[in-house]
């Protein structure tokens, strides 16, 4: 439409205005759904269920008993500041005793196969800014990092948004349950080269988002390999790692360091939270852990933009530092995940529908495609659209995690009662219902 | 004669990277013909890295040479040192792949971590370090490099004592309530009294949009967040000069946006006048730098001044005729002192017809509340556009749940805010007047200022020679002698020597005449010597 302008209108960046936050994808338009139309047990029955955001509410109950019993963790009135108290200048080391809490329960999380040295730890206001902040010291703009498929989707905005970093993915499939080959990791690899772009690094998610499932020791060993021949970083996004089914399954990327001495370390980060596993994403509390002192150095420097306030280091240190609690907290989280993740199984089985075998994180990689028309992506977005607007489930699309294979889901079961899940279960049970007798009645 | 320095050169910072570029390129243009590129690119890498193997052999450089390609930071790494070849030439043919060092990071990472600390950040280390307390250490250094508020946190830490476990975990609201998420950009709940307090802090019932606010973790990324808003790389803003020297870390390090300073002078006490903005604006073209906005601080840090309607209104026309914005970092307004008024810019934008899409505020909490890193920044814009991208990008920098449920606790008790803003504002009067007066008995004059909690002095009486070196042998000796942590103008990019910040926020009354004893004892021997 042509309007005279008599003043030019002053111009923002090319940041502010573009669509790299990926608000418009289907990922956050089922949010969108669910946030007019929200579910509640009593007051909106038939209203979408949220199954699209991965939070842990399994184990509330522990954390508050904590802070009823714990009260004086949250006295800071009564803290006098000493003459050696730090101020702002210091805040982007963050408390030490933070830092140490924080290695403690990453070591207790791994059942203390590996070693985390608290000056290591750099503090950052969630995992997403951990990433971001990365991503801006390993690569420059119009570099690349490696990312197996499916992954998160707010890894593209999270990425690329600020940094003008670009994202090749390493296409995983259904063929070999979607592991990390070194033949895919080459491809991609070659791929950005032919496209003159130069690759700074892996990115993997260990245990998987979203598809549950842990990465087993021999391919973390095959993915060190790749790196270091090809002289590019390693990033293992760790934030489920409390989250796993057993104790026994997950491999840190840490483990398999300290059993090669750390040789060649210098190349690996990791990126943890506690958002995940503690279910306490409000608190924004995200740290990178990186064997690079360079590394370790310019991310505290850089935390400046994304500080944890004192009050929440503290509050959260002396919760971590009590073994008693963290250790029961972490098995009877796992156990109650696992029931969950069974319940769900079993449901989706009953209903004729398979998932990927997994072992960890809030969610399932529920498998779809034999109900699609075609195999194609179009499809499973007409599929995802009716799951939203007939069944009112919120799930998200394969496509919108970069799956090659049409047809998957993921679907999350952490983020509500158990009653929920089972009004959910009973949803695709019908929904299934329907569908068979279509097909019969055709 | 006032000699003063090229106001116009580029902060160092940059990475080594371009300057490498800026000088290979040409040099590729001159040896062209057979083999060409080849030899175009291997001569000059080879003259450049003679160059850095001399220079190197030269021994230690000052944060104001030109540039050299980035060094770890000898003090906190131990990695052996990359050859400089390999960075500098990353994009280029004889790019060596794959084993030589450990993986490189980035050329922003470099840029940063071979910043040689400049004096504010090694002065402030060594504060921390060694910091003086009246029984403990009392050789320790004392800290004037910092605007934290020290004054006024007994009123807080009472109000904490009494009041944070029912704040945090209220009575209706469990830990699922606070911990679940939520939007990035802060509570509802927190803007609207964040708005209600910007609103008391300034001292008219100015009206502030609780809808027009984003929330993040601290004013530096609020800072930034604007930064990538407004600019893109390569492009610039103006600030008028002296500026915090932060402002050259919060606008710069990640966005490749530059900053163009604006040279202010003693002998218009340090205010803005448009013909330097017009010079500056010329200059940034010339350089080929587009510049997409003005920042400034208001009361301006360090020097403390207040901007006028009128200076308000020029900035403003500023603007429009080059079609630019206008960031106002307004969060010193709780700390006036003075005689004049304080004019936000959102007073101007409300009751003249200026187009309101240029205008930017940042506020936060951390000067009128210091309680350490419990500062949250505030971006209070009028741009549709720019509110809609800032609250997405506040997810990298947000405000945890419990810090924002003590705040809209804390700032909902009137009375205590009321009583907190009147009291703070009179102990930070009386601290700059006895700050001002003492040092003028050792003949040292501060510029008028009226907010801040820190004074701008005119040292140059005490240099030996009137120069940026001059200036920094005073600020060595007053760091190590007097053991007294000032932030040189140099820092600040003050054009003319000698001027320093002293902030007198973490003081308490009787450290004043301590501080004067000591800048007194090493003046002694500055004069002696002239």
């Amino acid at each position: 439409m042509a309007i005279e302008i008599e003043k030019p209108t002053v111009g923002l960046s090319k940041v502010a205005v573009s669509d790299t936050h990926g608000e418009d994808s289907p990922y956050f338009a089922g949010w969108k759904a669910y946030d007019e139309d929200p579910y509640d047990e009593l007051c909106n029955p038939s209203g979408v269920i949220q199954m699209g955001l991965a939070e842990n509410q399994v184990s509330f109950d522990l954390l508050e008993q904590y802070l009823e019993k714990h009260s004086e963790a949250t006295n800071w009135g009564n803290r006098t500041f000493g003459f050696r108290d730090n101020a702002l200048f210091q805040d982007y080391h963050g408390l030490q005793t933070f830092r140490k809490a924080m290695a403690c329960f990453m070591e207790q999380i791994r059942g203390g196969r590996a070693k985390f040295n608290p000056d290591r730890v750099v503090i950052t206001a969630g995992a997403t800014a951990a990433n971001e902040l990365l991503t801006f010291i390993l690569a420059d703009p119009g570099d690349a990092l490696l990312i197996p498929t499916p992954y998160y989707p707010g890894f593209d905005r999270d990425l690329r948004w600020r940094t003008g970093v670009k994202i090749v993915p390493v296409h995983c499939d259904s063929s070999n349950n979607f592991e990390i080959t070194p033949q895919a990791l080459e491809a991609a690899y070659n791929e950005a080269e032919s496209m003159n772009i130069k690759v700074r690094g892996v990115l993997i998610t260990n245990p998987s988002n979203p598809l549950g499932a842990t990465i087993k020791r021999s391919t973390l060993e095959e993915i060190l390999e790749f790196v270091t021949s090809k002289n590019i970083h390693l990033v293992s996004d760790e934030i489920y790692s409390g989250s796993t089914f057993s104790g026994e399954e997950f491999v840190s990327v840490a483990e398999v360091l300290e059993a090669q001495n750390y040789k060649d370390s210098e190349r690996v980060h990791i990126v943890y939270s506690l958002s995940k596993d503690l279910g306490l994403p409000g608190f924004r509390v995200g740290t990178i852990y990186s064997y690079n002192d360079k590394v370790v150095t310019t991310a505290r420097r850089m935390s400046s933009f994304t500080l944890i306030s004192s009050q929440t280091q503290q509050l959260l240190a002396s919760m971590l530092l009590d073994e008693t609690f963290t250790a029961n907290y972490i098995k009877t989280n796992r156990e109650r995940l696992k029931k969950r993740y069974q319940m769900i199984i079993d449901g989706l089985r009953n209903s004729g529908i398979e998932c990927l075998k997994g072992n960890a994180g809030l969610f399932c990689w529920m498998n779809l495609s034999p109900l699609l028309e075609e195999p194609t992506k179009e499809s499973e977005l007409i599929l995802w659209k009716s799951m939203l607007h007939e069944v009112k489930l919120n799930i998200s699309p394969g496509s919108s995690c970069h799956c090659s294979d049409p047809g998957w889901f993921r679907v999350c079961f952490a983020n509500m009662s158990e009653q929920t899940l089972q009004v959910a279960l009973t949803r695709i049970h019908d929904f299934m219902d329907r569908r068979k007798a279509m097909k019969t009645s055709n | 004669m006032k000699k003063t320095r090229n106001s116009t050169t580029p902060t160092t910072g940059g990475g080594g990277a371009t300057t490498a570029m800026r000088v290979i390129v040409p040099l590729q243009g001159v040896v062209q013909g057979r083999g060409g590129l080849f030899l175009g690119s291997v001569i000059p890498c080879a003259l450049f890295y003679f160059l850095q193997l001399y220079l190197k052999g030269r021994g230690g450089r000052k944060s104001d040479d030109p540039p050299a390609p980035p060094e770890s930071s000898p003090s906190e790494t131990h990695l052996p040192e990359v050859s400089t070849l390999h960075r500098v030439h990353s994009r280029l043919l004889l790019s060596p792949r794959g084993t030589n060092g450990p993986a490189q990071v980035s050329s922003r990472a470099n840029a940063i971590s071979k910043q040689v600390d400049g004096p504010y950040y090694v002065g402030l280390k060594r504060s921390v370090d060694d910091p003086y307390d009246e029984m403990n250490n009392p050789d320790g250094v004392i800290q004037l490099g910092m605007a934290e508020n020290r004054l006024s946190l007994d009123m807080v830490q009472e109000w904490l004592a009494e009041h944070t476990r029912e704040s945090i975990i209220c009575q209706d609201l469990s830990i699922s309530g606070i911990a679940a998420y939520q939007s990035f950009d802060g509570l509802m709940e927190l803007k609207v009294v964040v708005a209600g307090f910007m609103s008391q802090v300034m001292e008219k019932p100015q009206f502030f949009n609780p809808a027009q606010i984003v929330l993040t973790a601290g004013a530096t990324p609020a800072i930034e967040i604007l930064s990538f808003c407004l600019a893109d790389p390569g492009n610039a803003f103006l600030v008028p000069s002296p500026y915090y020297p932060d402002l050259d870390r919060d606008v710069k390090w990640r966005t490749g946006v530059e900053i163009v300073s604006v040279p202010c002078r003693s002998a218009d006490n340090f205010s803005l006048s448009t013909t330097a903005l017009d010079r500056a604006f010329n200059q940034a073209k010339k350089r080929g730098l587009k510049v997409r906005g003005i920042i400034i601080s208001n009361p301006s840090n360090p020097v403390g001044i207040l901007y006028n309607r009128e200076m308000l209104y020029s900035l403003l026309d500023f603007a429009t005729d080059k079609n630019i914005h206008i960031i106002s970092n307004e969060i010193f307004a709780g700390s006036t002192h003075g005689s004049e008024e304080f004019v936000s810019m959102a007073e101007i934008i409300d009751t003249e017809d200026f187009d309101r899409n240029r205008v930017h505020i940042v506020y936060g909490l951390s000067k009128d509340i210091s309680l350490p890193g419990f500062g949250i920044g505030v971006i209070y814009t009028f741009n549709e556009n720019v509110l809609s991208a800032a609250k997405k990008l506040a997810r990298f920098s947000p405000v945890s749940s419990p810090t924002q449920r003590l705040l809209i606790s804390m700032l909902s008790h009137t009375k205590f805010v009321q009583r907190f803003i009147k009291i703070n504002r009179e102990r930070v009067r009386r601290m700059y007047y006895l700050f001002v007066g003492g040092l003028k008995l050792l003949g040292i004059e501060c510029t008028k200022s009226n907010g801040g909690f820190y004074c701008w002095a005119d040292m140059s009486c005490l240099i030996r020679s009137y120069s940026e070196k001059g200036e920094l042998e005073l600020w060595e000796k007053l760091l190590n002698v007097a053991k007294v942590n000032a932030t040189p103008g140099s820092s600040c990019h003050c054009v003319e020597p000698g001027w320093f910040q002293l902030c007198f926020s973490t003081l308490r009354e009787k450290d004043i005449p301590v501080v004067v004893e000591r800048i007194r004892k090493i003046s002694e021997t500055c004069i002696s010597r002239s």
